[in-house]
């Protein structure tokens, strides 16, 4: 008899440790995923851009004012699309910003803790709706409303994607915010209290500006969110890329750009499908460039209260 | 002087219930924030719900998609959708509860574990639409997949891989040291900690989170029209390597063509939607208040 207890123990050792070393690898590769997939994002944007602008001058691509890629006589200033995304989320921020900080306030201020368990989760529910769902409501029930009130408003319209789009970020610009002013301390408040401050002065003139770094970076979120967004301007705002300030009209923003040229059959060589990963390459650096700015915002910025 | 002088400020006072007054319509200019929202929500489900009813049927089950309203179907659309969610979670699941026990509970504080957070975290920001961009580059072009249930699975596996990385750790998170250092004691390794026990007592907040990530995927529309899952099929997918379409994609398509009928049944389309995310949502919430370990 060779197998002692000692061996038969060293030899599950070696088989216990040799199971936790490839677990740890296989899960390590897990990880690494993401990696990847942004390495990957990079990489096939960069490479059909690098293509496109092989055939089209940057100059040209920032700077001229038509955007034509699928017509005969092609012009590729991506100015309309950025003008056409811009004024949707302008719009859609408009809805946002002042109905979600509002009631980011009532439920971190005013709401009692039942009150906040109830109103909180129904708030959210309008994140979790389909985006396609939104675009139907904008295009069948807000249009028609927003051409009741003014008679010259085209049936695709930046105005009824905005309004949907701003309902849609609402829950995201309200619970950053209220995340933010929770996290307020107390002491503040009542030091405010003291001086005689009424709750509506301590809410707007001490908490508020304490909390202003996470706003902002709730700001910064929903709009890169709305810049992003996709099915509800595919649906609702047109397809006409135009350099217009006119919310009535029909635009078409960069996300409803890729889509279009998506639902067409788009040969793989063609420059329209070189230009639908030029269009995503800037949205891509836009997005990223709010979402590390609302992060650096984030981390620098906030007030810290011991 | 003995006697107390009550100094009255009558202009303060004043200007006192102004305050309040200032206060008092301000809250109730809050709470009407809040009930606008939820208002919103209201209308925008009433609706869907009178505007789809006519045309709900059994037969939305049973038909394929059909230029005539009244002959037209979800058949292809939701088995569609039914492939693309097992397809999704079965690449998705596995990875993002590896990625998350690995940031969590094995990865040394380096920078290159720094590195994969900031990645995870930014990644939850990408547009959806750059996704699909990807998946046609990669899956659709590079890998030669074409246009198929598999190319469409697993782009949607990479959106909402994040999604699930952040719910495991967070749930990985709530499991007390103690547990971790008591099973160390008696001579586990780190993954036989993690596997015994940590990912026992952390499953149905895990699941919890993969059901939302999932709820995300079913409704997700716009990566999936860019890798070009087609708006006609009028045949059962077979498997993994058929072309397909999904219930958002159908009901994108008859939202988007003129005639009023098929307005009704996207509108219908969107009933069953949200009916299965309802039901995905209610799962999710029951499995939290029931299953859910509080330390």
């Amino acid at each position: 008899m060779t197998t002692t207890i000692k061996s038969l123990v060293s030899l599950n050792h070696q088989k216990r440790n040799r199971e936790r070393v490839l677990v740890r690898a296989l899960t390590f590769i897990f990880a690494f995923v993401s990696v990847g997939t942004t390495a990957g994002i990079i990489y096939e944007l960069l490479k059909e851009t690098v293509l496109f602008f092989q055939e089209v001058s940057i100059i040209e691509f920032f700077t001229d004012t038509r955007w034509t890629p699928l017509f005969a006589s092609k012009r590729f200033g991506v100015l309309p699309l950025v003008n056409g995304t811009l004024l949707v989320a302008a719009g859609a921020m408009l809805v946002a910003v002042p109905l979600g900080l509002l009631a980011a306030i009532f439920l971190s201020e005013y709401a009692s803790e039942r009150l906040r368990k109830i109103l909180k989760p129904i708030l959210e529910i309008l994140a979790g709706i389909p985006t396609v769902v939104y675009g139907y409501f904008a295009l069948l029930f807000i249009t028609p409303i927003l051409q009741d009130l003014f008679p010259q408003t085209q049936i695709f319209n930046a105005a009824s994607a905005s309004i949907a789009m701003g309902f849609m970020i609402l829950p995201l610009m309200a619970s950053v915010s209220e995340d933010a002013l929770s996290a307020v301390p107390r002491s503040l408040r009542e030091a405010a209290y003291a001086m005689g401050a009424t709750k509506f002065e301590t809410a707007t003139q001490v908490v508020l500006p304490a909390a202003l770094s996470g706003v902002a970076a709730a700001f910064i979120l929903a709009v890169s969110r709305a810049i992003g967004e996709t099915m509800i301007v595919a649906i609702a705002a047109g397809q006409q890329p135009k350099l217009t300030l006119n919310p009535l009209e029909s635009i078409e923003t960069m996300t409803a750009y890729i889509v279009q040229v998506s639902l067409g059959d788009t040969p793989h060589q063609s420059i329209a499908y070189k230009t639908i990963f030029a269009v995503g390459m800037l949205l891509f650096v836009m997005t990223l460039v709010m979402n590390i700015v609302s992060y650096f915002i984030t981390k620098r910025f906030r007030e810290r209260y011991e | 002087m003995s006697t107390t002088t009550l100094i009255r400020d009558v202009n303060f006072e004043r200007d006192l219930s102004i305050r309040k007054i200032k206060g008092k319509i301000f809250e109730i200019l809050a709470f009407f924030a809040v009930l606008l929202g939820i208002a919103m929500l209201l209308t925008l489900l009433i609706d869907v719900f009178f505007d789809g009813l006519p045309w709900l049927s059994t037969r939305l089950f049973t038909e394929f998609p059909s230029r005539f309203p009244e002959k037209a179907g979800l058949r292809s659309a939701l088995q569609g959708s039914i492939w693309l969610m097992v397809l999704t979670a079965a690449m998705a699941v596995p990875i993002g509860i590896g990625a998350g026990v690995y940031l969590e509970e094995f990865a040394p504080q380096n920078r290159i574990t720094r590195f994969i957070e900031i990645n995870v975290a930014n990644l939850a920001g990408v547009p959806s639409i750059i996704y699909g961009l990807l998946g046609l580059g990669l899956f659709v072009r590079q890998l030669g997949l074409g246009r198929t249930l598999i190319a469409g699975a697993m782009t949607m596996a990479l959106l909402v891989l994040p999604i699930i990385i952040v719910t495991t750790r967070e749930a990985i998170r709530a499991v007390p040291r103690s547990i971790r250092q008591a099973a160390l004691a008696l001579g586990a390794t780190d993954w036989e900690v993690s596997r015994d026990h940590v990912l026992i007592y952390s499953a149905p907040a895990i699941m919890t989170g993969v059901i939302l990530a999932m709820s995300r995927a079913i409704g997700e529309t716009a990566p999936l029209i860019t890798i070009g899952a087609l708006t006609y099929i009028a045949f059962d997918p077979k498997g993994p390597f058929d072309i397909f379409t999904v219930l958002p994609i159908q009901i994108f398509n008859w939202v988007s063509l003129p005639q009023s009928s098929f307005h009704g049944l996207a509108a219908a389309g969107i009933i069953i939607l949200l009916l299965v995310l309802l039901s995905m949502n209610a799962l999710a919430i029951w499995l939290r208040n029931r299953l859910i370990i509080r330390w």
